[in-house]
């Protein structure tokens, strides 16, 4: 708990960051927008129903599209990372711009009509009708709508961790992917609390607003209030924007630092880990950055965001190479390989385990359906309910085993992956596709059933470098020599040292156990 | 002082609210410019500090044709008086009252010395500290009279000044109305739709029916001569109240 308490300043305060550069840039963007709209009727109607539809996008999906936005417009050509903070603070402020922009139209309009005629009569211009006038007036309804806007961003912005940007997101993904609840909770609170606090201090200027104190000071007081957060924020140790630039400065000299990354969940949690344990001892730092979407993960390799991480061949030959199931295991591996050197990118090879996508049911299940491999499901799926991943109904794997085996299931459930064994053991579902390597399978005691006409495509560990350090002999010396030597049942035992209920390990303590317990031999 | 020369203001593609309107207000004069609602008369008023510019013809304010001028320097000369008065609502009395010296660069100790006379003038003294919401409605419009006032304009435009208020609010107001016109050598215009306080306060009416001006005279021309059927109704009307009320009266 401890640590968990320290690790929160570096998180916090980047979430703060995210937070206050989405809101002042939506407030830069929606007070000017509200000041020319308000007055014509025919144009805020219009605006309004955009800032709403936008306001529609989930989250998550508004900001994963970011990233797409981002990386297809090269970076708004400024060179932008599609990863991290800017993708993250656009989609935030699309966000923020809703309820700042609605208020900010309702103040202004409901300023009254007497009012403004007698002040332009007495010889206010425009731009002092606005200031003196319009503007006060409407405040404390505009202050209404950012403190709104406030609440929806600190809450929104904890889904910010998947597209590579640090904040309380880290601790709530990380937490609920290996099932540390404590993590989830530091998180969940520090998120309330930081709202909590936003609010109050915004409540305050807000209320000064109404009292008729001079709103000018109040709006200096948070004005002030940014500018020192801001200020003191760096050197709660936020990584600075400047990094990348840094990292390819560094590029032709010697490596002597790496960014590596995973994905969402606990086995990639471990591996990066591992990776990082194994380049320290090389003495070659490594920054992790964890709890990255699948396939953002792959382009933030290809583009040099980040160096090195686990990736899984079937992933790739599917995902990315458009292929179809039904290849073997050998000949994914070579194809894959060979595309990735295409893309200057360097497999390591398999580590010794394959990730699979494999249907699991309980054993009793198994049992009373007499089902040995997936053909024997094919008779009673049409009473039977299927719960997959995110990915899982999205992807080719799905198709393709429904085609191979003449599947039809009467039911199909998405579930985050931490609950998907529980939901299969609890009877919810009758079915899930579950991961080979997963220690649950054993631990809930599952069966998964055989693929004998090769539907799921093999999905082989590997390691991958970026272009930076493929040729790079510190770093293969640091990690080649974990091919081969993770086995399936040494995965699974460290995946449940982290996903069991009680005596947990954290991913760290896991990969340390999985390094000895393999007997990795030191560099080359 | 302000000449109307054939102005004409059209709303849309044929409903005027203006109709050839051609009348001349002398110095010094207070002119009431009586009608229905809807018959044009606010938007005749707003012509003179260009609230309204007019489709047609020209007015001219002190020798110059308005359009000429720039609307906001103009407005800052001319006295504005509405009948919601509309005191802005976050600021106190005094600052209200200073609201034009204060676009003009006033000094803080001009401001201050002319709204404690502007006070004492209205017979307001003390409110200066305080909030509009803490006003009565005729407070406040004895205020919106001093913040008219503040800049010292030569020419005042009210526009249905005394609509909103009680009877015997609204007798000393007109009352002071009239005093302050006078000590202070004003040209005053001022919208109304009642008769009574047209023929008793102003020293000419002029009567804007549909759009148009149908008369402009004293008082005692327009009930001695009336110059079509509407105005002598008018007039027959205001006489018939007279004789009803002292008949109550006795």
């Amino acid at each position: 708990m401890n640590e968990l308490v320290r690790g929160l300043p570096p998180l916090l305060a980047a979430h703060l960051e995210l937070v206050l550069v989405a809101l002042v840039a939506a407030c830069a963007i929606s007070l000017p927008l509200a000041i020319a709209v308000a007055s014509r009727p025919r144009l805020a109607l219009p605006v309004v129903t955009v800032a709403g539809v936008i306001q529609t996008i989930p989250g998550l999906a508004l900001l994963a599209l970011m990233v797409a936005v981002v990386a297809g417009t090269h970076g708004f050509g400024v060179g932008l990372s599609p990863f991290g903070f800017p993708p993250a603070v656009i989609a935030l402020t699309l966000y923020a711009i809703l309820p700042i922009l609605r208020n900010a139209i309702t103040g202004l309009r409901g300023v009254d009509a007497a009012v403004v005629e007698a002040a332009r009569g007495l010889g206010m211009t425009q731009g002092q009708l606005l200031r003196f006038v319009q503007l006060p007036l409407a405040a404390p309804v505009i202050a209404a709508g950012v403190r709104t806007a406030t609440v929806w961003t600190v809450g929104a912005a904890t889904l910010a961790t998947p597209v590579g940007q640090v904040c309380l997101g880290n601790y709530i993904f990380a937490g609920l992917q290996t099932r540390n609840w404590e993590m989830l909770l530091v998180g969940v609170i520090a998120s309330a609390g930081l709202a909590i606090v936003l609010d109050l201090v915004l409540g305050a200027i807000e209320h000064a607003l109404a009292q008729r104190e001079r709103p000018w000071t109040a709006g200096g007081v948070l004005a002030a209030l940014i500018v020192l957060v801001l200020a003191v924020l760096p050197r709660l140790g936020v990584a600075d924007a400047s990094a990348p630039a840094v990292a390819a400065h560094r590029a032709a000299a010697k490596v002597t630092h790496l960014r590596v990354g995973a994905k969402t969940y606990t086995e990639q949690y471990i591996l990066v880990e591992v990776l990082r344990q194994r380049l320290a001892k090389a003495g070659i730092a490594a920054d992790v950055a964890q709890s990255l979407g699948s396939t953002v993960v792959f382009d933030a390799l290809a583009s040099g965001q980040i160096d090195a991480y686990v990736e899984y061949s079937g992933t790739l030959f599917i995902n990315e190479m458009k292929r179809a199931a039904g290849t073997p295991r050998w000949r994914v591996l070579v194809d894959v390989e060979a595309w990735l050197a295409q893309r200057g990118i360097r497999s390591l090879g398999s580590l010794g385990f394959e990730n699979a996508y494999a249907l699991a049911v309980k054993r009793p299940t198994a049992e009373r359906l007499h089902a040995k491999q997936l053909a024997d499901l094919a008779p009673h799926a049409a009473e039977l309910a299927i719960g997959g991943d995110y990915e899982w109904f999205g992807r080719g794997e799905w198709a393709s085993v429904r085609a191979t085996y003449d599947l039809h299931f009467a039911r199909t459930a998405t579930f985050d992956p931490s609950l998907l064994y529980d939901a299969v053991a609890r009877g919810e579902v009758d079915v899930i596709s579950a991961f080979s390597s997963d220690g649950r399978i054993a631990a809930n005691d599952l069966v998964t059933l055989a693929d004998p006409l090769g539907a799921l495509p093999p999905y082989d560990a590997m390691i991958l470098l970026g272009a930076r350090v493929a040729d790079d002999p510190d770093v293969a010396c640091a990690l080649a020599p974990l091919s081969g030597a993770i086995t399936v049942d040494l995965m699974r035992r460290a995946n449940l040292m982290v996903d069991r209920a009680d005596d947990k390990a954290t991913p760290a303590a896991a990969a340390a156990w999985l390094l000895q317990a393999a007997h990795v031999p030191d560099g080359c | 002082m302000i000449e109307f020369a054939a102005v004409s203001k059209r709303f849309g593609a044929d409903t005027w609210a203006v109709r050839g309107v051609s009348l001349e207000i002398a110095e010094g004069e207070l002119v009431a410019v009586l009608g229905e609602s809807g018959s044009g008369k606010t938007t005749l008023v707003k012509m003179v500090n260009r609230l309204v510019d007019a489709d047609e013809g020209k007015v001219v304010v002190a020798g110059r044709d308005v359009r000429a001028t720039d609307a906001v320097q103009l407005r800052r000369t001319i006295g504005y008086v509405i009948q919601q008065v509309g005191l802005l609502p976050h600021l106190t009395i005094a600052d209200n009252i200073a609201i034009v010296p204060t676009l003009l660069g006033w000094t803080p100790a001009a401001k201050a010395a002319r709204v404690a006379e502007l006070l004492t003038l209205i017979g307001l003294p003390d409110v200066g500290a305080r909030f509009p919401d803490q006003l009565s409605g005729g407070q406040r419009q004895r205020i919106g009279l001093a913040r008219a006032l503040a800049a010292r304009p030569k020419l005042m435009l009210l526009d249905e000044p005394f609509g909103a208020l009680d009877p015997i609010t609204r007798v000393a107001l007109q009352g002071e109305l009239r005093r302050i016109h006078k000590e202070l050598a004003l040209t005053t215009v001022m919208v109304t739709h009642d008769m009574v306080e047209a023929l008793t306060l102003a020293d000419r009416i002029a009567v804007m029916y549909r759009s148009e001006l149908r008369q402009v005279g004293t008082p005692a021309e327009l009930v001695a001569n009336p110059a079509d059927d509407y105005v002598a109704k008018l007039m027959g009307m205001a006489k018939h109240q007279a004789e009803q009320l002292a008949g109550v009266t006795g």
